[in-house]
């Protein structure tokens, strides 16, 4: 549906000429999304936007961090051989590891968390049990974050 | 299968789905390793008495295939992000994939010694 308040900007032309001309004009076509002042505001908000954004974003912080961490644990100095409760307390005395671990266990969490919840919203067609499986997820998600931070926050070298 | 669903069965989608199975898999083992490390709060004993059934050869076995699975979803994130945010990604969304695979398995090749070594050690002698 052509309108005059808006002109054919985005159309590019036809690749091996353009089939159009002034006595057989292109339609043209409204961008779909295309604000306007008549457009309603949105109620949604930009959730599903920045969680698409956050997975970028926390995958590639999660490389570096991930495979770095696999590299110090299963491959590097005897690779899985040497660790035991030294080890860790080893690696838990120096500040820079804790933070380490501790932004993997958060990033890794909530990325794997918003993972599962776009996989539950693909395959769970019904709404009650799409509310049912979210809820054991976060449930286990808040669970997890906290025991692991706490771990982290709370190492005592010490304890026996 | 839900309905009104497009799979188009080529690499495009085969990608996806190794996307997602590794996704979950990684997900649920990081469940379990923050609970078996929130160990070291109990006792040392108890620490290293868990670890150490992760140093048997069987368990090396899983950590060879959680290597495979936490590399290919890095690498291929990495290619989802390319696809998404460089404007001739989708174009070259195939042969990054072949690139993905091709960078996947020198770096399995080279898991092999380091984490299936001590396994073999123990299976055959040393």
């Amino acid at each position: 549906m052509a309108t005059t308040e808006t002109t054919a900007a985005g159309i590019g032309p036809v690749e091996g000429g353009s089939v159009y001309c002034v006595d057989n004009p292109a339609p043209f076509i409204e961008p779909p999304r295309l604000r306007t002042k008549k457009t309603p505001r949105s109620t949604r908000g930009n959730f599903e936007m920045g969680a698409w954004l956050f997975m970028r974003l926390s995958g590639v912080v999660l490389v570096v961090l991930v495979l770095g961490h696999l590299l110090i644990q299963l491959v590097l100095d005897g690779g899985v051989s040497k660790i035991g409760f030294a080890f860790v307390a080893g690696r838990w005395a120096s500040p820079f590891w804790q933070v380490w671990d501790l932004l993997m266990l958060w990033l890794a969490m909530l990325h794997g968390a918003n993972g599962l919840r776009t996989v539950i919203n693909d395959y769970a067609e019904r709404a009650n049990t799409r509310l049912w499986l979210k809820g054991l997820l976060y449930t286990a998600t808040v669970f997890t974050i906290l025991l692991g931070t706490l771990v982290i926050f709370t190492f005592d070298p010490n304890i026996r | 299968m839900p309905a009104g669903t497009l799979y188009r069965g080529r690499e495009g989608m085969w990608s996806w789905v190794a996307h997602r199975v590794t996704g979950v898999l990684i997900f649920f083992f990081l469940f379990v390793h923050v609970l078996d490390t929130a160990l070291v709060r109990v006792s040392p004993e108890d620490y290293d008495k868990v670890v150490a059934t992760y140093k048997t050869p069987v368990v090396a076995l899983l950590e060879y295939g959680l290597v495979a699975a936490i590399l290919f979803h890095a690498l291929n994130g990495l290619r989802v992000i390319a696809v998404d945010f460089w404007s001739k990604g989708p174009r070259y969304q195939k042969q990054m994939l072949w690139s993905v695979v091709g960078l996947w398995l020198l770096l399995m090749l080279g898991a092999i010694y380091p984490v299936l070594g001590h396994a073999a050690r123990e299976l055959f002698g040393s």
